[in-house]
């Protein structure tokens, strides 16, 4: 099998409210125009704000599972700190790692009855070494001028793996997903974050 | 060709479209809620309605297909329960013009009160049922169901699952084609659609030999699909467990099954013909195993390695397989380590200060299905059953007649408006009738809160947004006979608590009903702006460090734990503190906090 035949898997994972939904729908639409056949299956809690929100993303020549196979993930994409750490054993060992340096506590957390994990950079760089990346998304997304533009920064910093992509294609889009008012901003982030890596 | 990344549902209410669908009703329910979303928000040419319920939405729409058009009703796996009334017999009438029916499974219960198969009504009621695994396969299945309706003169189930409805795959789009039913009622049709014994006996036969011949179609049928490779093993699945188990094993021989009801027997005889041995891949119940096995087919892998529980992915079939050749992944951090990200209630919920108001009491609480079913969950732990739409009330009569006047003041039943509406109002007239004096609170929070938001009738908004009546409660209560009728404002717990300890008390039966307490995420009721400030504070001067703010589990109110004293000389081991971000000020934590610590924040 040609490396490009091969089946591409990316994991998202984050909170509620992040955005990761935007930003597996931005991939969904670069990767279907760039002639991929591609799969995505969300997982989100219910109704209420908060919960956590996971992403299957898979594209290639011919995408047959909605799901990746566990330990199957290429790239992990993750929105928050502690929603990177629980889905660390999907990894394969050379798999990617683009986490978001926010922390969101959990009720376990806020009630003070654990501790939110430490060091979670340090542990993925013991399995990981060089293939880990954390970006201050919430950072340049506030430089910015709004930190809800932290998701479209980390797909920025994310579309670096994908040279054979015009970054022109990400613009598009994100331009084709959000409401004009919110293209200026949005793209700016997203350059932003393609210079973070 | 015009191709477009869809969700499985969005796929359906596309295919729903393009076969010139003319009128759709639904009851939400994940995963299926989006499917009429999406036609109330994009196909103008279809009549969507939310329905009161699921069996509501299937008369409607059965009504529309003897009419002579193409209808659907849409709903999850425990709404066909619902429905299954009129749907059994809707299998002896048959219809004009097309009628599909989707029903949504949630291997996994990812979001449900079970986990049923839900093909196992399409045995018990004769219907023949249809099950894609993706979004193209969703809008294709949809459009081929309405031609199998009106060939075969029958209903048509079309079975989702979690990872087929929400997830999303490339569709190529297509026109929209009108039915060439000539739309109508015949008074003539009188013998084929009254369902009395006399003509029951004649559609019986009906319904028999309509499933014969679907069996014959199924042989043929263009996505009951044989894939010769390597012919040592040969997999017969459907939906998504083919898909998983293509992707492990893309070297076998499949016989993918497009069409779960009737089983294409002659189909399945050939293939177990053609291969050495046989795999069936399945998930939940062993549906094909059980018939196949009847064939007199010898299985080689069944349910004797798949589970037949939760749901199927593409590592369980693997291992289920391949059984000791399977290379479990590294561990690198144990998942069960790490704190957990439970659902909570939304800051400035109307239901956290009611479920906290009831645990002060020490009521027993039936309860029901919705947002508020979080109440269980702890610190607030109070409520205390959860079965099906509407049975809180019911049950919390049953209880009262059981243990007599011992019970007084000791037992509520709370049940949502949208669930109310449902499944409740029948109970509550049951309560009145037969002389109970249980007590009823409906947690209006004027929108359908758990499923996404959507209208119902007592909203005062149609599916497509257009201003329409919106039912009163209390009038209703009143209709039904409930002499005690009484509004609360949960988020005043004091008052909240004697209203709901008076009514509890009284021999005779209760309503009560939330007054301006609107879900946080209904944005056109302006949910926050009844609150006095944005958002509050707490004040280390005066927190005490006791934690009973904590009982009230608002996301935005976390313990920081470092020793201190308080300005007047208190000893503590940490405080609280308020995320202002999250804080709404509904000023629920002020009420709980004994020693006036949480203040109005400014900006
Ligand atoms: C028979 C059936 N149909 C649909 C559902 C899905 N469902 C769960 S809760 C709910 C409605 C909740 O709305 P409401 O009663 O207004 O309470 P809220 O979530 O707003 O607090 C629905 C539709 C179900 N569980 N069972
Ligand atoms: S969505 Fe509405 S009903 Fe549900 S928890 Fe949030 S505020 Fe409460
Ligand atoms: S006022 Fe208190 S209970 Fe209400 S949202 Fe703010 S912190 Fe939570």
């Amino acid at each position: 099998m040609k490396n490009s035949d091969k089946t591409v898997n990316i994991f998202l994972s984050g909170v509620g409210g992040q955005g990761t939904i935007l930003a597996s729908n931005i991939l969904a639409e670069v990767f279907i125009k760039a002639g991929y056949d591609v799969k995505k299956a969300e997982v989100h809690g219910m109704a209420q704000r908060g919960g956590d929100v996971t992403t299957h993303f898979r594209f290639g020549k011919k995408v047959y599972s909605p799901l990746i196979k566990y330990g199957d993930v290429d790239f992990l994409l993750s929105f928050e700190l502690l929603e990177a750490l629980r889905y660390i054993n999907w990894v394969k060992p050379e798999g990617k790692i683009i986490i978001n340096k926010q922390k969101i506590f959990p009720p376990a957390v806020n009630l003070g009855q654990v501790k939110y994990p430490e060091d979670v950079e340090k542990i993925f760089k013991k399995y990981f070494k060089d293939n880990v990346w954390v970006v201050d998304g919430q950072g340049i997304a506030r430089s910015l001028g709004n930190v809800q533009a932290a998701n479209v920064v980390l797909v920025g910093a994310f579309s670096n793996f994908f040279p054979e992509i015009n970054p022109e294609q990400f613009v598009e889009a994100i331009k084709s997903l959000l409401a004009p008012k919110l293209h200026d901003l949005n793209v700016k982030a997203f350059y932003e974050g393609r210079k973070a890596l | 060709m015009k191709k477009e990344i869809m969700q499985g549902n969005a796929a359906i209410a596309r295919g729903a479209w393009e076969a010139g669908v003319k009128v759709a009703a639904a009851y939400p329910g994940t995963p299926s809620s989006e499917i009429l979303r999406d036609i109330a928000e994009n196909y103008p040419e279809i009549y969507a309605e939310w329905s009161t319920n699921e069996k509501v939405a299937v008369e409607v729409v059965s009504g529309a297909a003897i009419a002579g058009v193409r209808a659907m009703a849409s709903m999850k796996h425990v709404g066909l329960n619902v429905a299954a009334d009129p749907l059994m017999t809707l299998s002896y009438t048959g219809i004009k013009g097309g009628l599909m029916i989707v029903v949504a499974d949630d291997p996994n219960v990812h979001s449900s009160q079970n986990e049923q198969d839900s093909r196992n009504w399409a045995r018990f009621g004769k219907i023949p049922m249809l099950e894609p695994a993706d979004a193209q396969e969703c809008k294709d299945f949809t459009k081929i169901a309405f031609e199998i309706s009106e060939q075969f003169d029958t209903p048509v189930l079309l079975r989702t699952e979690t990872r087929v409805a929400h997830s999303d795959s490339p569709v190529v789009l297509e026109d929209r084609v009108e039915s060439n039913i000539v739309p109508g009622l015949d008074p003539k049709d009188a013998p084929k659609y009254v369902m009395v014994p006399i003509n029951v006996r004649v559609r019986r036969k009906a319904v028999e030999e309509k499933m014969k011949k679907l069996e014959e179609y199924a042989n043929t049928f263009k996505y009951n699909i044989m894939e010769i490779n390597d012919t040592s093993v040969g997999v017969i699945s459907s939906g998504v467990s083919y898909l998983y188990t293509k992707e492990v094993f893309p070297e076998w021989s499949y016989l993918k099954l497009g069409m779960v009801w009737p089983l294409p027997k002659k189909m399945i005889a050939e293939f177990a013909k053609k291969v050495k041995k046989i795999v069936i891949v399945e998930e939940l119940d062993p549906f094909f195993e059980t018939e196949i096995k009847a064939m007199g087919i010898k299985i080689w892998h069944g349910k004797d390695v798949i589970p037949n529980m939760y749901e199927l992915s593409p590592e369980i079939v693997e291992k289920a397989l391949k059984g000791k050749k399977y290379k479990e992944p590294k561990i690198r951090v144990k998942p069960e380590d790490l704190p957990r990200r439970p659902p909570n209630l939304c800051a400035g919920c109307s239901h956290r200060p009611l479920f906290y108001a009831l645990k002060k009491l020490g009521a027993f609480v039936f309860g029901d299905i919705g947002c508020y079913t979080l109440g269980t969950a702890p610190p607030l732990q109070a409520l205390h059953t959860t079965i099906c739409m509407g049975a809180g009330v019911g049950q919390a009569h049953g209880a009262m007649k059981a243990i007599g006047k011992d019970a007084l003041g000791k037992v509520v039943a709370v049940i949502g408006d949208s669930t109310f509406l449902h499944g409740g109002v029948t109970p509550l007239m049951d309560v009145v009738y037969n002389k109970g004096n249980s007590t009823t609170i409906v947690l209006d929070n004027r929108i359908t809160g758990m499923t996404g938001h959507q209208e119902h009738p007592g909203t005062g908004f149609t599916a497509r947004q257009e201003p329409t009546n919106a039912v009163d409660y209390a009038e209703l209560g009143k209709a039904l006979g409930v002499k005690s009728i009484r509004y609360i404002d949960p988020y005043n717990i004091k008052e909240t608590m004697e209203i709901i300890k008076e009514e509890m008390n009284k021999d005779e039966p209760s309503l009560i009903i939330y007054k301006n307490a609107p879900c946080m995420l209904l944005r056109r009721a302006k949910p926050t702006e009844r609150f006095k400030h944005p958002f509050y504070v707490v004040d280390t001067d005066k927190c005490r460090g006791c934690r009973m703010c904590l009982e009230i589990n608002c996301p935005a109110i976390s313990w920081q734990e470092g020793e201190g004293t308080t300005k007047d000389g208190h000893k503590r081991k940490g405080t609280t503190y308020i995320n202002r971000d999250q804080c709404v000020g509904c000023e629920v934590c002020v009420q709980v906090c004994k020693f006036d610590a949480i203040v109005p924040g400014t900006k």
